[in-house]
């Protein structure tokens, strides 16, 4: 009979104001692939850092290889030989590969010295026997992402974990950094290891997995054994309810080009190209979908677009007029508006109220402002209140209620409606539905394809391959600052496009055996 | 001429402090808690040197200057434990607790003063520390012997290795199983210790006595050392070196024909003016340590 | 049972409420300073024999009302008033300003020059002298605004390093003018000084005067601006959340700049009313007068606000002119630093306070777990 690497029996764990996990079971077999599943929020994460030692379970039981534990910090859990590969990578930027590694246990010359010499014959071998290729000498700020988690996984290997916790680890790799991931993970079971995958992929799931456990709202829903299960029943289990994968959208009726980008080139923080000579049109009635991974450029070229970083050399137009000089508010009024990638960080001020975050671009014009600068708080808040009755924002205490105390989904909707309330002609759009619950993320979706029927010129940077397919009329694929290809939506397949994020140019689309 | 030679002990005198007090906020920023009370843990240093120092002298002899040295250091690294508490264990604004320090250690030392000595700063001693060879006070070997070995500490030990990690990214170092409040607490007790080691060595050989001016802006000056230094110990080395330097020109000046004529208070001004502008031209923000300042909460992502 | 839930209403009521906690902080200083006074063997009574005097006019050794006390404690507060501003109205927009030391000096200078050198018409002279001490303020607050925002240098060492280039700079300036000597100028012309005979008169010949007006004004108008005018409002967003502020239009850069120079300018005021008000000649400073390190702990007492930062300006101008009468009492005057000192540390804490009371509060209850640490 095979025995259980490891059980969690009635786990319950709370936060100020939310159940995390509530009576959640897990069990897994030794040397299985396991997938933990369930939507942003489930409690994946809660119930593996509990595993892991990094928080404390309020009630219930752990049980390593049946005997039962207490894991009171991740000096335990690596004790006990579980290892986890965060989702944030945890590792320091300006250290090399093997002081990353070794940090923690480090072995010591015979007078108490760092020694970095074994440690980097010791990270080699180890690289070499489990296929993850490094330098143990890089720095870690210098390397690749797909390249700093394989650093991560060295990390557990190097303190002999036999069971292993990968948290959302496909969430920033190419396509085929992901199958190399599927094959990593497979050469990790065949060595004996176990493995719990923490994901909301279907598809990753079905690749790799064996059994899977669903989490929802923080319980415990069900085990599935995933060959026999289909991605439509899992993804029920996950949500409550038949999920529709596609969104029904009338076709584009593209227009005017309302946006106009011409060969421009943006510095990225560390002074180095962020963009290279891109060109790209947008008009109105289309959804324009940038694709790509995290850090090839997109962050640079929307703060081109938005003014929030100057634009080294090309041009931007709107409505036929170049606004690369132009500072953040005149672009607002010349018509851009933009959904941010970090609502906390552009989007709203937390400790302000919805009606202040409603007026945040328009406080100082009229009906707002007198011309002598004196706030109408009557009119603002008024404002305030059409634009929680239209876009159904869950906001108890009314206008006066501060940001910080809403959910991420109405948040969210608090800065689509004050975007859309200044009609822009240009609506800048980066990822969307991060971090939210199926619920909104229907809600943000058909609001967008909204804003295009009625005229807009939309400009959506996701990285979500699924939607960008599903959303966008035209794709562009942009790899290391450039477009590598710009296609209309159903031209080329998700394949074609993940090549063509790795940096392959592929000029028409053909066709592959799959 | 300027015997420049001659005043290599003067400058000296000077840069020892600041070098010992910067180095000391060099190991609390890159353990990530940024420590601007380094003036105020300077003034109890030193207040606590010229009170133990007085009162030992008439019974130990010359000697006591080591046991004051030693006093001073204690006392300082006292003081710092409240910094330590506040930004680490209840995550208070570290600016704010460390301008907190500041405020009281004006007020604490003068009350004392006035408890003890019935007066606004301690009362003369005799001799304070008697310089060496070639007129250089121990002070300089101090210096150097603390910079040293904390360079050696910080680059060579496994213990150096989990401190910076701890000033960079601490939930990385968290997830190791590091215990970042424990490295913390023993980087901003160690400031404190250093930056009163520092005060004591100012009051022992610039002055007889501590008063409210024995100090004047030495600490904020060893914070603007660290950043210009880019918080590595050569660097440090080098911007004391420099800031020293303008310290001790409004002692030089009175002995140089030339610049007698100019107001003492354009030398005074110096040190300041020259601090202000090696901010502007260096801002070096970008060298410092990724987490320093950040309040660090346990199990956030 | 009615005891409990009185503890409870307490609790919760330090919780949410900044202006409790406030008292709390102040009532814990003194507290503090008490059992310090009772280490060294003195005895505390005298401490609060002398605020009581200083705040009603009573005294309780002689037995008799001297409404003279009340008047200096309002004069006295001014400068603490106005410096507490200085230091809130840049906390609002992000900014810690602790220059408000160099930028009270700053003001004295410019104030005290054009008091001797400037033209000898009534009411307009002293009116011309606090408008250049404000904006002499307002120069040296925007220098720090501008470096922080042209050249990201850290406000809080770039602002200590101007107080120590005015407090130099400004001896050097006094001393050239015509018959200085080494602590003194000349004396005032009558024309230039604040002085007024009803305030006098009305407190029996304390130092109250004519500034108490403009403290008012700035008072106020502290409120006005940051509430209700949409200058207030970039301000306020870009002290919470610099990079959505950006990202909204609103000119971060030239808040910065703005919000320091407008700081700056209360504290200038300060150091105008101080040197018109108090004194009938000019000094050539020796040392800092503390205003401007002062008011950092009434902007924290205060809590930013403009209620707030009057009330604690009130305390520590009380704490400051029971100095004297402390003295007398055999309580060194040093108390009243400490309890400042003790004060901002524990506003610091302030944070750790409400952690406290929510884990005591949790623990009663008994349901609800605080998190496991």
């Amino acid at each position: 009979m095979q025995e259980n690497a490891i059980e969690m029996i009635g786990i319950t764990k709370t936060f100020p104001g939310v159940v995390a996990n509530d009576n959640v079971n897990l069990s897994v077999r030794d040397n299985e692939v396991h997938a933990l599943l369930g939507e942003n929020g489930a409690g994946k994460s809660t119930l593996m850092s509990i595993l892991f030692g990094s928080y404390d379970a309020d009630s219930g039981i752990i049980k390593i290889r049946g005997k039962e534990v207490r894991i009171k910090n991740p000096n335990d859990a690596t004790a006990l030989g579980i290892g986890m590969v965060h989702q944030h990578f945890k590792l320091v930027h300006n250290y090399t590969v093997t002081e990353n590694i070794v940090l923690g246990i480090e072995s010591r010359t015979r007078l108490g010295m760092l020694d970095l010499k074994s440690a980097e014959r010791r990270v080699a071998e180890l690289s070499a026997k489990y296929g993850l290729m490094v330098n143990p000498r890089d720095r870690i700020e210098d390397i690749s992402v797909g390249m700093q988690q394989r650093v991560e996984i060295l990390k557990t290997l190097y303190r002999n974990a036999d069971i292993l916790i990968l948290d959302e680890p496909s969430a920033v790799l190419t396509p085929q950094e992901i199958d190399e991931l599927m094959d990593i993970i497979r050469r990790l079971k065949q060595e004996g290891k176990t493995i719990i995958l923490i994901t909301h992929k279907l598809r990753e799931i079905k690749a790799v997995a064996e059994r899977c456990t669903v989490l929802r709202r923080g319980k415990y829903i069900d085990t599935v054994d995933v060959a026999s299960a289909t991605e439509e029943q899992m993804a029920e289990l996950m949500v409550g309810r038949a999920v529709k994968f596609e969104i029904d959208k009338a076709p584009a009726k593209p227009g005017d080009v309302r946006l106009s980008i011409r060969d421009l080139s943006v510095l990225n923080s560390r002074g180095t190209a962020g963009v290279k000579n891109l060109s790209l049109d947008v008009r109105s009635g289309e959804i324009v979908g940038i694709a790509g991974i995290d850090g090839n450029g997109q962050t640079e070229l929307i703060y081109a677009i938005t003014g929030l970083a100057p634009a080294q050399s090309g041009s931007i137009l709107v409505n036929g007029a170049d606004i690369c000089k132009m500072t953040v508010k005149q672009r607002i009024e010349a018509g851009i508006g933009h959904i941010p990638e970090d609502r906390h960080k552009h989007g709203l001020i937390l400790d302000f109220s919805i009606a202040e975050n409603a007026v945040l671009k328009d406080y100082d014009k009229e009906p707002y402002s007198s011309r002598l600068g004196v706030l109408d708080f009557q009119k603002i808040n008024d404002r305030a209140r059409d634009l929680i009755d239209q876009y159904d924002i869950r906001a108890g205490e009314g206008p006066v209620m501060k940001a910080r105390n809403m959910s991420g989904g109405n948040q969210q909707k608090v800065i689509i409606a004050r975007e859309i309330g200044l009609s822009p002609d240009v609506l800048v759009v980066a990822q969307p539905t991060r971090g939210l619950d199926v619920g909104a993320i229907e809600y943000i979706r058909k609001r967008i394809v909204e804003e295009r029927d009625k005229g807009r010129a939309v400009l959506l940077v996701s990285f979500e391959l699924d939607e960008i397919m599903n959303l966008c009329d035209r794709i562009a694929i942009i790899s290391k600052g450039e477009i590598v290809g710009t296609f209309d939506a159903g031209e080329v397949d998700e394949h074609q496009i993940g090549l063509m994020m790795a940096g392959m140019r592929l000029d028409a689309p053909k066709e592959t055996e799959r | 001429m300027i015997n420049i030679l001659g005043k290599v002990p003067t400058i000296l005198m000077l840069v020892s402090p600041i070098l010992i007090t910067a180095t000391g906020g060099m190991i609390c920023e890159r353990s990530g808690v940024v420590n601007i009370a380094l003036e105020g843990l300077m003034i109890f240093g030193a207040f606590a040197a010229a009170t133990a120092h007085f009162f030992l002298e008439p019974v130990i002899g010359p000697n006591s200057v080591w046991i004051a040295l030693l006093v001073g250091a204690c006392f300082g690294m006292l003081f710092s434990l409240i910094h330590a508490f506040a930004a680490i264990s209840l995550n208070a604004d570290q600016t704010v607790s460390g301008t907190g320090i500041n405020l009281l250690a004006n007020g604490v030392t003068i009350f004392l003063a006035q408890i003890l000595f019935k007066q606004d700063r301690t009362k003369q001693f005799m001799l304070g520390m008697m310089p060496g060879p070639g007129g250089i006070y121990p002070t300089a070997y101090i210096a150097l012997a603390v910079i040293a070995v904390v360079w050696f500490v910080l680059y060579k030990r496994p213990y150096g290795l989990r401190l910076r990690s701890c000033g960079e990214n601490p939930q990385a170092a968290a997830s190791v199983g590091i215990n970042v409040t424990s490295i913390r607490y023993v980087a901003v007790l160690a400031s404190g210790f250093l930056a009163g080691l520092a005060g004591s060595c100012l009051v022992l050989t610039t002055n007889t006595q501590f008063n409210s001016t024995t100090v004047n802006g030495h600490g904020f000056i060893a914070l603007a050392v660290v950043s210009f230094g880019r918080w590595k110990p050569l660097g440090i080395a080098g911007a004391s070196l420099l800031f020293g330097t303008a310290l001790a020109f409004s002692i030089i000046a009175s002995d140089v024909t030339i610049l007698r004529q100019f107001p003492t208070e354009m030398f005074n001004i110096m040190p300041y003016a020259i601090t202000l502008l090696t901010l502007v031209i260096f801002s070096g923000k970008n060298y410092a340590p990724l987490a320093a300042g950040k309040p660090y909460e346990k199990g956030a992502s | 049972m009615t005891g409990k839930g009185h503890k409870r209403g307490i609790r919760e009521l330090l919780l949410s409420s900044d202006g409790a906690l406030s008292v709390m902080v102040v009532l814990l200083g003194f507290l503090c300073g008490t059992i310090l006074i009772l280490c060294v063997g003195r005895n505390p009574l005298g401490l609060y024999k002398a605020v009581i005097q200083v705040l009603t006019g009573w005294s309780i050794k002689l037995g008799r009302w001297d409404i003279r006390y009340v008047g200096e404690w309002l004069a006295q507060s001014m400068p603490f008033i106005l410096c507490g501003l200085s230091m809130a109205f840049a906390a609002r927009t992000g900014l810690f300003n602790i220059g408000g030391e160099g930028q009270y000096v700053v003001g004295i200078t410019v104030a005290q020059v054009f008091a001797i050198l400037g033209p000898q018409v009534p009411v307009l002279h002293w009116v011309l002298a606090l408008t250049l001490a404000i904006l002499a303020g307002a120069v040296w607050g925007g220098i720090v605004g501008w470096l922080k925002a042209r050249f990201e240098v850290s406000e809080v060492v770039a602002t200590i390093m101007l107080n120590y280039i005015a407090l130099y700079g400004s001896r050097i300036l006094i001393m050239r003018i015509p018959g200085t000597n080494t602590y003194k100028t000349p004396d005032f012309p009558k024309t230039a000084l604040l002085g007024s005979d009803f305030l006098s008169q009305l407190t029996n010949g304390s130092l109250l005067n004519l500034g108490m007006i403009f403290v008012i004004i700035s008072v106020v108008a502290y409120w006005f601006i940051i509430e209700k005018t949409r200058m207030g409002f970039g301000l306020r967003a870009t002290g919470f959340n610099k990079e959505a502020a950006r990202c909204s239009g609103i000119p971060v850069m030239r808040s910065v700049v703005l919000s320091m120079a407008i700081a700056g300018a209360f504290a200038g005021l300060a150091g105008g009313i101080v040197s018109l008000g108090s004194f009938k000649y000019g000094r050539v400073l020796a040392s800092n007068d503390g205003y401007g390190f002062t008011g950092i702990a009434v902007a924290l007492v205060g809590n930013n606000t403009a209620v707030g930062t009057l009330l604690a300006g009130l305390l520590f101008g009380m704490l400051s002119s029971a100095q004297g009468l402390m003295q007398s009492n055999g309580i060194p005057k040093e108390i009243t630093f400490i309890i400042q000192g003790l004060v901002v540390i524990f506003i610091a804490i302030r944070t750790g306070f409400r952690m406290f009371f929510k884990y005591t509060m949790k623990a009663k209850n008994g349901g609800e777990v605080a998190r496991n640490d």
